[in-house]
């Protein structure tokens, strides 16, 4: 039984990283840009999930009110500077999102301070399923694996079913071709970034009840979503699903296995990985 | 992408670049007799800053492989110092040296081993992927103290007649002479066919290999040097502060760097020099503004990638090559 907890464990933590991965992954795959300030969106939404919850008292309608100013943020932001970076080198694009972690960061600091804070599990889920008689698995955490199952699935429909996600793939093969035929690939694009922003906020916010909130939660997350894209191939959506859950069993099971070496383990998973498949598992050499 | 084109390398460019670094070196000597210890120090830790930032210009401006893990290299290095020098007495840097730069080394050649075949952005999240590796190994173990970091309690000695580098000053001169050192070997190296094929596999690859280049085998060495060189660096920094923390290691130390090298300019060797002047000076001249200078630093950094492509050096050569268009007739290209 202690093994299905450290399983459920697993699975949430995976899927929760998904949700920030499916990002990056989706944002360099269509634009082409590396963004490192990925993490950082995920930080602001564990924060905004603290500054809301306790300025409307409760995390239900934090969520709403996160996701809007989230996906404002995001379109701001792509169309003051992101969209200036895509015909650029890589290397420019590493830069000015390394400067955006900076600003986000000390941001945080002088609005919200340097604590630590803890958000509360909303009442309707503060529960605990009996698993034996003196084991139990919280409600809150399968809620987190549920709605993060339920996102992935919409992530897919939009992206394989619907016209906005044909024209998005078309972007994603060939930009130009796309605008030729009388698209209009800037907006695509940011409303890629900006859902891919959302995305990082919404899996902040609702990570902040089970996680606590902390100043360096986004470069945590960050690194580790780059392990995730790396190892399941840049671009492809199924490879960071698939990469997501196995970085999730590995992290879990090396704290409960190893603590001393939990934090290298996702490293030399990822570097098994390079070795036999250099582009990750679903990239495209 | 599109590579900035340097005007050619005329042998009286090569001699302005010779007048400028004897200039550069002399200002630098001259400096401890007018400066208070403040600013001692503080220009010693820019000049450590500069090797780590000119060991990252090989790789970035010379051989095109963008980096973000450059930091692991920098901070093996010092906890190497640190782990081998004796609990009271003062290091032998004849012994230990050595022994902090083969340990780079080490790393940068199994890291590099593991991600041979990877390019571009792939590279980026590789390098800062393995750096982070490097990092939580130290942060989380006990070997080095974990993550309040070890102490060398004093600094390595030289063992030539009366050089105390103990003493700040004769530390200075050290770190000025391995300054020069090394932008001079890397002159000579990146003059040398090793560095001209290099550059060359920065512009083409493909044409290098047919051309009969490894190319694989010259992007290794490139690696290999210039993570030992960056373990200089290290090496230097932990026998400077005589404390070693895996901050050393993070990788914002690695952005830091690649930083100092895109506003100096890259693929200039005085560009790394200046950048890593121009950062920390900025930087000190923040913190003294404000103890929010991270916001002022970030945004500088956002600006002066929109409006600064190539760099204070780029802007600085632009500006020359205006002025000779200006002057002379129209052959050449702004």
């Amino acid at each position: 039984m202690e093994w299905l907890i450290q399983i459920l464990n697993s699975v949430q933590y995976g899927l929760l990283l998904f949700l920030v991965a499916s990002g990056l992954t989706l944002i360099f795959g269509i634009m082409g840009v590396i963004n490192l300030a990925h993490g950082s969106f995920y930080m602001i939404g564990a924060y905004l999930a603290f500054s809301l919850a306790e300025l409307t008292g409760s995390l239900w309608t934090a969520l709403p009110l996160g996701i809007v100013l989230a996906f404002a943020l995001g379109l701001v932001l792509e169309i003051l500077l992101i969209s200036r970076l895509y015909r650029r080198d890589h290397l420019y694009q590493v830069l000015l999102t390394f400067g955006l972690i900076l600003v986000f960061e000390e941001m945080r600091s002088i609005l919200v301070g340097d604590d630590v804070h803890g958000v509360a599990i909303p009442a309707l889920l503060d529960a605990s399923l009996p698993l034996t008689e003196n084991l139990s698995y919280p409600v809150y955490r399968l809620f987190i694996s549920a709605v993060c199952l339920v996102l992935a699935a919409l992530m897919y429909f939009t992206i394989q079913k619907t016209r906005l996600g044909m024209m998005v793939r078309a972007g994603a093969s060939n930009a130009e071709m796309t605008q030729a035929l009388g698209i209009n690939i800037r907006w695509i694009h940011a409303l890629v970034f900006a859902a891919g922003v959302a995305l990082a906020v919404f899996a902040g916010m609702i990570a902040a009840p089970v996680s606590s909130v902390f100043p360096g939660m986004g470069n945590q997350v960050l690194i580790i979503c780059f392990v995730i894209v790396v190892i399941g191939g840049i671009g492809s959506l199924k490879g960071a699903l698939i990469a997501s859950l196995l970085i999730g069993f590995v992290d879990t099971f090396g704290k409960v296995l190893l603590p001393e070496l939990a934090g290298v383990a996702v490293y030399l998973l990822m570097a098994i990985v390079l070795l036999f498949r250099p582009a990750g598992l679903y990239g495209r050499p | 992408m599109a590579d900035p084109e340097r005007p050619r390398r005329s042998t009286a460019s090569h001699r302005v670049v010779t007048w400028w670094l004897v200039l550069g070196i002399l200002a630098l000597a001259i400096f401890p007799a007018i400066a208070e210890k403040f600013y001692l120090q503080l220009i010693t830790k820019i000049m450590i800053l500069s090797i780590f930032a000119l060991s990252l210009d090989l790789l970035v401006g010379y051989a095109g492989l963008v980096s973000l893990g450059h930091a692991a290299f920098f901070g093996v290095a010092a906890y190497a110092l640190a782990l081998a020098a004796p609990a009271s007495d003062a290091p032998n840097l004849w012994l230990t040296l050595p022994l902090a730069l083969a340990a780079s080394a080490v790393i940068a050649l199994v890291i590099r081993a593991l991600v041979i075949r990877t390019a571009g952005v792939y590279f980026i999240m590789v390098t800062l992927a393995f750096a982070q590796m490097v990092y939580y190994f130290f942060h989380d173990t006990r070997l080095a103290g974990g993550s309040d970091g070890i102490y060398v309690n004093t600094r390595p000695s030289l063992e030539i007649g009366s050089i105390d580098l103990a003493q700040d000053l004769h530390f200075y001169y050290l770190v000025l002479a391995v300054l020069a050192g090394v932008f001079i070997f890397l002159g000579i190296i990146l003059r040398s066919p090793f560095g001209r094929a290099l550059q060359g596999i920065k512009a083409n690859e493909q044409r290098m290999r047919a051309l009969g280049f490894p190319t694989l085998r010259y992007k290794l060495a490139a690696f290999v040097l210039a993570g030992t060189l960056a373990g200089l660096a290290g090496y230097l920094a932990a026998a400077k502060e005589g404390y070693v923390n895996p901050e050393l290691l993070a990788w914002h130390q690695s952005g830091m760097v690649l930083m100092m090298l895109i506003l100096g300019g890259m693929g200039t060797l005085f560009g790394a020099v200046i950048g890593a002047f121009s950062y920390v000076l900025l930087q000190e001249w923040f913190s003294n503004l404000t103890k929010h200078w991270q916001l002022l630093m970030g945004s500088f950094i956002v600006l002066a990638v929109l409006v600064l492509p190539r760099g204070l050096a780029g802007l600085g050569q632009s500006i020359a090559l205006r002025r000779r268009s200006s002057a002379s007739s129209d052959d050449v290209e702004p």
